[in-house]
Order: C-alpha cells, then sequence, then structure tokens
C-alpha cells in the first residue's frame, strides 16, 4: 500500500514536471539567497574578527610613544625588569602585506595564532617562518610561509625578531600591549619610560565600529531575505497541496489510514526540500563568490579593514542554508497537512472552499496582524537598543506581511461594490476570490519590495550623509603634515603668501563631562561656517564659538553625556555652553572644538603638525611642486582633498553594485513566487472561467484579464509597500545603528529610486502572469466545455 | 632525568617541553613526544652531555652554561610565620636552548615559576623570556639570575631574592649555614640505566628570612631554603616518563634528597644523597631507597599521591612525607605539583615534594 500510495504521490509531479521545477527552484532560490546574504556576512565577519584577534585591537591597552615613533627594544627590557608585564609589536608593510611581529613569550593569549598557555601551535616561531594565509603566503614567494587560514587577510604574522629583520626595523618596537593582570608593586609608568603614552582598549576600534554598521547592514538584509523565503517556500507547498487534493480524497476514498497518508507526503515533502536545499546552498555560493570580491572592496576602501577575497566553506552556513530549506518546508507542510487532515473527507478541490477556509482564518490573521503593528507602533517611540530595535522591525514586516491579503481585500470588497458593469462585478469578485491563493507570493512581493525600499534607503542615505561628512570635513583644498618644527614654521612662511587660509588642526585627549574626548582648536575661517552642518545649534554657532564663549560638540559626545544646547561644559578651568551639535559618523569616542587662541591659552603645549590649507584647486599642483624644494615638505606628507574624496565615492558605487545585486535577486524571486502561484491557479480556476466564457467572453479576453490582475495586484501591494520600506528604513537608521554604534544616520528620500523599484515590481508581476494568461487565452475550448459534464 | 630537579625542571621544562616539543620538527628532526617527559629525553645533537669526575670551578659555574640544553636555578625553602603557621615557597629560574652555542644565535628560552604555598592556599606565577636581549639571564661573577623584576643575587653566601605576581610577591635574603654539596658521583648524577646523566649540585643549608606580600596580607617568615643547581642536554631516558623528588631537612640536623624517575615500563630508577649536618654526603645508587604512594588527591582533575611513605633503610628512614597542602598544583605551561611537607616517623622534619608526570 505504501508503495502504492507513494506511486500515486509521486505521479502528480510526473504529470506536471513544470509544477515539480517550480516547487523545487523557488525553494532553491530563496534558500540561495538566504545562504548568499549570510556567506558574504560571515566571511566578512570572519575575516574582520581576524584581524582584531591579530592585533587585539580593542582587547588590550597599548604603550606608544608620545611622538608616534617607533621606541628602543631597551625600553621594553626596562619595563619589564620593573615589574610591567608588557609585550613587544613590530609592524610594517613589505610587498603590501601587513607583517606584525609579536613576542609569543610574552603575549597575551588569543593574540594571532599562538596561544601557548593552551599548548597552541608555537613552532616556526623563534625561526623564520611566517603565519599567513594562503593569499599573502602567494604574495610572499621567497619567504617561508606556514599557511594558517585563520591569520588575517593581508596579514603575515611572525615573530618579533624576524619581522624587525625583514622590515629594517632592528632594535625597534612600535607599541607594547599591557597584559591585563599587573604584579602589585608595580612602579608608575613614568618613572620608568616617561615617553610613553598609555592608549585605553576601546570596545572596538574605530574601523570595527564602522565596519560592525556595514555588517548589520547586511545582517538585515539577509533577515529580510530570509522572511521573503520562507513565505515563498510556504506558498509552494500550500499550492501543491491544494492540487493535490483529488488524489487525497481518491486515495483516502480507497482505504490509505489518514496517519500514512500524511507520513509519506511529509517525507516526500523533505526530500525535495533536500535536493532544493542542496542546490540552493550551491547557488549561494555563487552568488557569495560573485559579490565577495565587491563587498571585500567594499570593505577595505570605506574602513580600511581587510577582507579575504575569496570564499571558504563554512559549515555555519550551508548547514544553516540547508536548515532554511527543511525548516521552511516542515513549516509550510505543518500547515498544509493540518488543513488536509481535519478537510473532511470528500471536499473537493474547490477554491472557494479554500477562501472560505481562509475567511475564518482571517480573523485569526487579522489579530494578530493588528497586534503586531501595535506593538511595532509602540516600539517605535520606546524601543532603544539592539534587541528593541531587531524586535521592531520583525514585528513591523510580520505584521505589515499579515495585514496585506486583508488590507487587499477590503479593498477588493469596495471596489467590487463600486463596480457598475457585470464583468466588472464579476472582475472585481473573481480577484477577490483569488486573493487566499495568490496572498502568499504577494506577501512575499511586499516583503522584497520594503526590503529593496528599506535597504537602499538606508545605503544611499548613509552615502549622502557620508558624502556631506567628506565635504565638511575635507573642506581644504591641501592637507600637509609636518615632521619638525622647523618644517611648520617653513611652511607657515611658503604658504601664507600664496594661500587664502592656513588651519592648523590641532587636538588633545581630555575628557568632557567624564566621556573621553579630543578637543579640537579651530581658527576663525569661512570654511567652518560654510561646510559644517549642525543636528542642533543655537542661532549662531560659529559666532560665539570664535568669539571664545561656547563649544561645539559632536553627537556622540551629546548621546553619552546627555548634553543639549545651552548646557555647560567644563574645560580644565574654563566653562564653555554647548551651541551647537554635529554629526561625526564612525568617530567612537566624544569631540570637540573651540576657538583656536582659547585653546592655545588652555594647552599651551599643543603644538599643530597638521594643516588645512584653502588655496584654489587648480594652483594646488604647482603648490605642492615648488613647496618640496623651498621647505623640505615632500609630496608624500601633503594630501590632496579631491583625491580622497574620488577614492571614498568609488567604494559607495561598490556599496550600490553590491546592494542592487541583492534588490535585483530578491525581486526576481519574488516574481517567482507569483509565477508559481498564477500557473497553480490556472489549472483550478477553468471552473470559474467555463461560465464566464459561455456567457460569451473570449478566451483572449479573459486571458487580459488575467494580466490586469496580476498587475494591480502588484501596484496594491507596492503601494502598501513603500511606506513599510520607509518605516523599515528609519527603524534601521533611527534606532537599530543608535543602538548599536551610538549615532543616527539622517534619513533622505529618493522618489526617483522608489519609482523605479515600483516599475520593477510591476514588471515582475507582469512577466510573472504574462505565461498563466497566454496559457489561459489558448485553453482548448473542449476542456472549458467539460467543466459542465464533470462532476460540477 | 636526574634528580628532582629535573621534575621539577621537567614541569618547568614542560613548558620549554611543550616548546621543545612542538618545535621538534624544525630543530630537532628525531624528538617525539615519546622521548621522556617534556622533551627531556630528546636528542642532544651538537650539545655537550655531562661527563663522569667533574670539575667545577665557581663562581663560574654559577652562571650559565650554553653548550648544555637545559639548565636550572631552583629553589625551595620551608618557611614558618610568628604564630607558628608554616609557609613553602619557590623560585625557579629554567633555560633552554633551541641550538647550541654557535649556531643559529643560540636561542636561549628563560622561564621562571614562583610560588607561594600556605596551608590553604596555593599562589603561582609564570613568566617567559627570550634570551640575548637582557630580559632574562644569569651571570656568574658578580653572581645575579634574573627574569623581569624577579632576581636572585649574591654572593652565595648571602643572597637577595625577589619575584611578584598579580596576585602575591616576596623579598627574601638567604644565608649560608654550610657548604656546597654535590650529588651522585662528585656532582655527576645518573638518571638512568642507560646511562643518562647530569651536572647536579646544591646549597641545602640557606637560613632564609623576609617578607610574603599575600592577598591575605604582609607576613614576616623565616626558615630554611635549598638552592638546586642542574644542567644537562638529554637527561631523561626516552622511557622515562616523570619523577617524584624529595628533598627533606631532619631534625636532627641531617638532610637528606632522593628521586624517582618512573618508567612506562612500571618500574623506577631512583638515586639519593644523605647530607650529615657538616654537609659530608653518602650517595646511594639505585635501589637504596623507595618511595611509596600513601594516598592520592585528587587536584587539576588528576590523582596525585600527597602522602608518601619513604624509606632509606641503610640509614635507618622510615617515615611518612605529608603534603601541607594538597592542592599545591603548579598550573603552570607545564604543569606539575611542587610543595612543602612535614615528616613524621623514624625522623621528623620538613621538606619539599616535586611531582610530574601526573597526567
Amino acid at each position: 500500500m505504501t508503495g502504492a500510495t507513494l506511486q500515486a504521490l509521486l505521479s502528480h509531479w510526473w504529470r506536471n514536471p513544470l509544477q515539480l521545477f517550480t516547487l523545487l527552484a523557488g525553494l532553491a532560490l530563496a534558500t540561495a539567497l538566504w545562504s548568499g546574504v549570510q556567506a558574504v556576512n560571515a566571511e566578512a565577519r570572519a575575516s574582520y574578527d581576524a584581524a582584531a584577534a591579530t592585533l587585539g585591537e580593542g582587547q588590550y591597552d597599548r604603550l606608544q610613544r608620545r611622538d608616534g615613533q617607533p621606541m628602543d627594544q631597551s625600553t621594553f627590557v626596562q619595563l619589564r625588569r620593573a615589574g610591567w608585564l608588557v609585550s613587544p609589536v613590530v609592524q610594517g608593510r613589505l610587498d603590501d602585506v601587513r607583517i606584525i611581529g609579536i613576542d609569543p613569550l610574552t603575549a597575551p593569549g588569543g593574540i594571532g595564532p599562538v596561544n601557548l598557555g593552551q599548548g597552541g601551535n608555537i613552532s616556526g616561531f623563534f625561526t623564520d617562518t611566517l603565519f599567513a594565509n594562503a593569499d599573502v603566503a602567494a604574495r610572499l614567494p621567497e619567504l617561508t610561509v606556514r599557511i594558517t587560514p585563520e591569520t588575517a587577510p593581508g596579514s603575515a604574522i611572525t615573530d618579533i625578531g624576524v619581522a624587525q629583520g625583514l622590515l629594517g626595523k632592528e632594535g625597534q618596537i612600535d607599541s607594547l600591549i599591557i597584559l591585563p593582570r599587573q604584579p602589585i608593586n608595580r612602579p608608575d609608568l613614568a618613572d620608568i619610560a616617561p615617553e610613553l603614552t598609555r592608549q585605553q582598549a576601546q570596545g572596538g576600534s574605530d574601523i570595527g565600529r564602522l565596519t560592525d554598521s556595514f555588517h548589520l547592514n547586511l545582517t538585515a538584509f539577509g533577515l529580510l531575505s530570509f522572511a521573503v523565503g520562507i513565505f515563498i517556500v510556504n506558498g509552494a507547498i500550500g499550492l501543491a497541496f491544494e492540487q493535490r487534493r483529488p488524489v487525497v480524497r481518491t486515495l483516502r476514498a480507497l482505504g490509505l489510514p489518514l496517519r500514512r497518508l500524511v507520513i509519506l507526503m511529509a517525507a516526500e515533502l523533505m526530500f525535495f526540500a533536500l535536493i532544493a536545499g542542496v542546490v540552493g546552498v550551491a547557488l549561494g555560493y555563487i552568488i557569495a563568490a560573485l559579490l565577495l570580491p565587491d563587498v571585500a572592496a567594499t570593505l577595505r576602501g570605506l574602513y580600511g579593514s581587510d577582507v579575504s577575497g575569496t570564499l571558504q566553506l563554512r559549515p555555519a552556513w550551508w548547514l544553516s542554508g540547508l536548515a532554511v530549506a527543511l525548516g521552511g518546508t516542515a513549516l509550510a507542510a505543518s500547515g498544509a497537512l493540518y488543513k488536509l487532515s481535519k478537510m473532511p473527507l470528500l471536499a473537493a478541490a474547490q477554491p472557494r472552499a479554500l477562501a472560505m477556509v481562509a475567511g475564518r482564518n482571517a480573523k485569526v490573521q487579522g489579530i494578530a496582524a493588528i497586534f503586531l503593528l501595535m506593538t511595532s507602533g509602540i516600539l517605535m517611540i520606546t524601543a532603544s537598543g539592539l534587541i528593541g530595535g531587531f524586535t521592531l522591525l520583525g514585528a513591523l514586516l510580520i505584521g505589515a506581511a499579515l495585514a496585506l491579503p486583508l488590507i487587499l481585500d477590503r479593498i477588493l470588497a469596495v471596489t467590487s461594490a463600486l463596480a457598475k458593469s457585470v464583468t466588472a462585478q464579476w472582475f472585481w469578485a473573481d480577484t477577490r476570490q483569488q486573493l487566499p491563493g495568490l496572498s502568499l507570493a504577494l506577501m512575499a512581493l511586499l516583503l522584497a519590495m520594503a526590503a529593496n525600499v528599506g535597504v537602499s534607503t538606508m545605503v544611499s542615505s548613509f552615502r549622502l550623509t557620508f558624502t556631506d561628512f567628506l565635504d565638511q570635513r575635507l573642506a581644504s583644498e591641501l592637507y600637509i603634515s609636518t615632521e619638525t618644527a622647523a618644517q611648520t614654521a617653513a611652511l607657515i612662511t611658503y604658504a601664507t603668501p600664496r594661500v587664502e587660509a592656513i588651519l592648523p588642526i590641532q587636538s588633545v585627549d581630555t575628557e568632557i563631562a567624564g566621556q573621553p574626548t579630543q578637543v579640537f582648536g579651530a581658527r576663525d575661517n569661512r570654511t567652518y561656517r560654510e561646510n559644517w552642518t549642525f543636528l542642533q545649534s543655537s542661532a549662531d554657532p560659529w559666532d560665539t564659538t570664535f568669539a571664545g564663549e561656547t563649544i561645539l560638540i559632536n553627537e556622540q559626545l551629546a548621546r553619552r553625556a546627555d548634553l543639549q544646547v545651552g548646557d555647560t561644559v567644563q574645560l580644565l578651568d574654563a566653562a564653555f555652553t554647548v551651541a551647537g551639535v554635529y554629526g561625526d559618523y564612525g568617530n567612537p569616542i566624544g569631540q570637540a572644538l573651540i576657538n583656536e587662541p582659547i585653546f592655545l591659552t588652555l594647552y599651551p603645549d599643543v603644538t599643530a603638525q597638521r594643516f588645512g590649507l584653502r588655496l584654489d584647486p587648480a594652483a594646488v599642483p604647482d603648490f605642492v611642486a615648488s613647496m618640496e624644494a623651498e621647505t623640505g615638505i615632500a609630496a608624500s606628507q601633503t594630501i590632496n582633498q579631491s583625491g580622497i574624496k574620488a577614492i571614498s565615492l568609488q567604494i559607495f558605487e561598490r556599496t550600490f553594485t553590491v546592494t542592487t545585486a541583492l534588490n535585483i535577486l530578491t525581486l526576481a524571486v519574488a516574481g517567482f513566487a507569483i509565477l508559481m502561484s498564477l500557473l497553480t491557479l490556472a489549472t483550478m480556476r477553468v471552473p470559474q472561467l467555463a461560465p464566464a466564457w459561455a456567457m460569451g467572453m473570449t478566451r483572449a479576453q479573459l486571458g487580459k484579464l488575467e494580466l490586469l490582475r496580476a498587475v494591480l495586484l502588484a501596484v496594491l501591494t507596492a503601494v502598501i509597500a513603500l511606506p513599510l520600506g520607509l518605516a523599515l528604513a528609519w527603524a534601521l537608521l533611527a534606532v537599530v545603528n543608535v543602538a548599536a554604534f551610538g549615532w543616527e544616520l539622517p534619513m533622505y528620500l529618493f522618489p526617483m529610486d522608489y519609482a523605479r523599484l515600483g516599475v520593477f515590481a510591476l514588471l515582475a508581476a507582469a512577466l510573472a502572469a504574462l505565461w498563466p494568461a497566454r496559457r489561459l487565452a489558448r485553453t482548448p475550448p473542449a476542456d472549458l466545455l467539460k467543466v459542465f459534464s464533470n462532476e460540477r | 632525568m636526574n634528580d628532582k630537579r629535573p621534575f621539577l625542571a621537567n614541569g618547568t621544562l614542560g613548558a620549554w617541553a611543550r616548546i621543545i616539543v612542538l618545535m621538534a620538527p624544525l630543530l630537532w628532526p628525531m624528538t617525539t613526544f615519546s622521548q621522556g617527559f617534556a622533551g627531556l629525553g630528546a636528542d642532544i645533537d651538537g650539545f655537550s652531555t655531562p661527563q663522569p669526575n667533574p670539575t667545577f670551578m665557581f663562581p663560574d659555574d654559577h652562571g650559565a652554561h650554553n653548550n648544555y640544553r637545559i639548565e636550572w636555578w631552583y629553589l625551595t625553602a620551608n618557611l614558618q610565620s610568628g604564630d607558628g603557621t608554616s609557609y613553602g615557597l619557590q623560585w625557579t629560574l629554567f633555560r633552554n636552548a633551541l641550538a647550541p652555542e654557535g649556531e643559529q644565535s643560540a636561542p636561549q628560552f628563560w622561564m621562571g615559576h614562583a610560588a607561594v604555598t600556605t596551608p590553604d592556599n596555593h599562589y603561582v606565577t609564570e613568566r617567559l623570556a627570550r634570551g640575548g636581549i637582557g630580559q632574562a639571564g644569569v651571570i656568574a661573577d658578580p653572581f645575579v639570575a634574573w627574569i623581569d623584576d624577579w632576581t636572585l643575587e649574591g654572593d652565595w653566601d648571602t643572597l637577595q631574592m625577589t619575584a611578584s605576581a598579580p596576585d602575591f610577591a616576596y623579598d627574601m635574603t638567604l644565608t649560608a649555614q654550610g657548604p656546597l654539596i654535590f650529588h651522585g658521583d662528585h656532582g655527576y648524577s645518573v638518571k638512568s640505566a642507560e646511562g643518562q646523566a647530569s651536572y647536579y649540585y646544591s646549597q641545602p643549608f640557606f637560613d632564609i628570612s623576609g617578607t610574603l606580600q599575600l592577598p591575605e596580607g604582609n607576613i614576616a617568615v623565616t626558615g630554611d631554603a635549598w638552592l638546586d643547581r642542574e644542567w644537562s642536554s638529554q637527561p631523561l631516558s626516552d622511557n622515562q616518563i616523570g619523577w617524584d623528588w624529595f628533598s627533606l631537612s631532619f631534625d636532627d640536623g641531617n638532610k637528606f634528597m632522593g628521586f624517582r624517575l618512573q618508567q612506562t615500563d612500571g618500574n623506577s630508577y631512583t638515586s639519593a644523597t644523605w647530607i650529615a649536618p657538616d654537609g659530608t654526603t653518602t650517595a646511594f645508587p639505585d635501589g637504596a631507597f623507595s618511595a611509596e604512594p600513601l594516598q592520592t588527591h585528587n587536584t587539576a582533575d588528576r590523582d596525585i599521591p600527597i602522602r608518601w611513605q619513604v624509606q632509606l633503610p641503610a640509614k635507618n628512614v622510615n617515615v611518612t612525607v605529608n603534603a601541607i597542602n594538597p592542592d599545591a598544583w603548579m598550573a603552570t605551561s607545564i604543569p606539575y605539583w611542587e610543595g612543602p611537607v612535614t615528616v613524621t616517623g623514624s625522623h621528623t622534619g620538613r621538606g619539599y615534594l616535586e611531582m610530574t608526570g601526573y597526567e
């Protein structure tokens, strides 16, 4: 019996190979999308984690010379002999590879590939072996490199003695890691090495924070892809079950126990899910491999953190891809199987029956939707923290998806009531009746569109903000660093008659309201007035600040110290009123700006070694060319602002490539879901279309109406998706980003982008509907006639 | 390998050993884990090996012998505070050469272990350093042995000794009350039936006083200390997997050193030195001394014998040795057990016990 049943069940797929294909392909595509995004994310993260671990960035305090120059090795010995547990690090570049030299004997655990305390692999240290991944090893053909995939991309780790030799830094050390546990009776640093300064460990460097922001965006996208995927899987299976109801009825009428039937159908689906999952993971791998070079380039350019451009098969993500396929199938199947087991034995495969059942479910669904949307409404006001932010996202998306069929149903009910002609009335009623069958596909479309609107808004806002920020911070045409006081003097003598303004960049690390803050002394100049934008400010922030009365602070400081415009802060013995709060994206610590004369009074020891020069952009090359001859300042000490901006913008274009590719994929999957639903519905709909045909409508008319219906539903869905996407973007920018990084990204709107997206969605829906409509238009009249001779 | 030091060294060497063993493929192609505890049974290509009938030259021999692979300066002390509480103290510096002098700039690794044992607590810490840069080393004249801020410094009649850790520190003065003594055959100490040996001498007659800085407060202590010097290149046979080492000071003024090397075949190799109050020594060959575990204690997830029956019939010694703190586990790179003991039975007194190879 089991064999016969299986044969009967499977025969459905042999007779409908297209449907089998759609089921498998749908599942595979959803899985691919999910696992592709996950793979990119996992790869980027793993690379970054390795880099962070290599350097112990953010984990340990460090000692460095105040002037930033390397220290002598004897300083390390001196500190050790005084009881300071410090470990030396030397760094440098060799053929574009970052060489990091550490001393495994004194380094804290968890730095690099060495872990002495746990008996890690230390072999090769103290010899001339380097540790690096395969990519780096290929770039260092003359050296002995042991391949260790966990080493940070673009870096090679080796014993400090070896690194010193390779980098030509014999006897020199760049920084000292301070071990967390120090012996008692340790003397003060000032008594042993007063030239050193202690750099506090930061909970992640600024590179880390910005990179995290990017990862978070990708994670959000992954989450949305997952939601879209789940809806599609759900839809595919639900429809396949509907179609096979006659078979089920026959089998059960022949005496097959319900239990065995359910088990067999579940097993069959899991088998398909497994196949589709494997294919999907493989596809995801290809997607990821195609996207990864761009992601790697984006991260490297944006944040200077290296991501390996090659993909490793990580068990975590391919397992998660398979789990999505299997889990999604299980979820969808459980609903369908449950319905199957509860439906009356002889209930025919009547679409209207399905709609009526859906009607009963609608109430539950409606209540859930309202509850979720209300929750998200409350969270929009109250949410703080990452969990709150993601709960908000989840509630919003699921609530909106659940509400979609109900909203569409209401709209159709109204239009149906307003319709005058019989054809129009029939069209609206028929559309409404199809809604339950299409609702899952439409939900997928809704989510895909909302995700696209949300993510592209976020990324575009990010870009706009960042370019504004670059304009603000890189307003001067030329930046010059000097190395000595003599160079500084020469520069000022040389530049004063040739440029419009010299803006010294001078700062001191201190605290404001208990927060670590970098305070800058700014020279009164139009550069600041014209380019800086404030999130919050008094009437004339620059006038009062350059008059020495007020201070301008960055958003991070304002948020952490809870400072508003009008509050007073203290710097040494001087008090300042906060006159403005400005955005300072990516900066992990506080920043403040005061007038230069006041700054120099408060901090007389600080001398500027960086200068921004305002001059005619066209004059920059000549200025730099003769500067070297006259002042000895090399061209390498200058930065041409337009160059930096060009690079930064180029990087954002890459970000867009990634985002656009993912957008198109999501839409394609949603379009596929629609196609699949329509194809499935098409055969069930023949009995309903037959009467319309019999009453005089041509098949061509019917086909056109089918197409129109699909486009109409897509338009309605798109209209609902737009506000949802914007809400999503807002939540990502204003809630999630603040929770994660302490600064809010301003949100900008991009109507043209949305319009284009809407067109894409319609195209996707129309394309998806085209084939089913054509098939309908070509249904042989005999098939339509048969309806009347059949059981109905 | 040889006496306790070795095993102590083993312990310490453990750390070294791990480095050595892991580096073996690069440095000593024939070396594998099977070669004795902590690599102490490893091959010795290019290194010197101890020879019988040595002549020691002082103060030179207090310094480092870079032609030999392994060497240590190993001090243990039994201490007492004013209220009669017993304490144990350890200060150890290990040297390990990756290559003989003259080859690949002879990288030396140094490892320091320091510990203070109270009846209830065992404080232990470790330092590692490379040679050649001044972070650690030993100079013979004037004598100083150091790693980081830890030092053992003086003329061997008087020595100053310090060590520090995040949770404890000590500062001690040592005063010699007797001569140096030489183990085995005039300082040539045989460790196995195959003839592995080390150079081994001790100063067991130190008076010690100073201050322990512990989390429970500063404690002034006095007592006696035992300083071991030992070096070799292949102190253990490749079938020797650990050792139990006893240094006992009896109330009648006699002292005793004995070690038992455990072999993979279940047998053991023993050696002992009897030290009279005037410093005259009697060496005992394999089998003359025996040590049998009476009771084990589970610490650091292994069963460690913390009560022993120690016998040296030739000197009518039949004593029970008891750990003052059974949890004196040295959780260092290469872990081992090392702590103060009390002695009861035919003789009474106190001493130190080291056990390695309990995996």
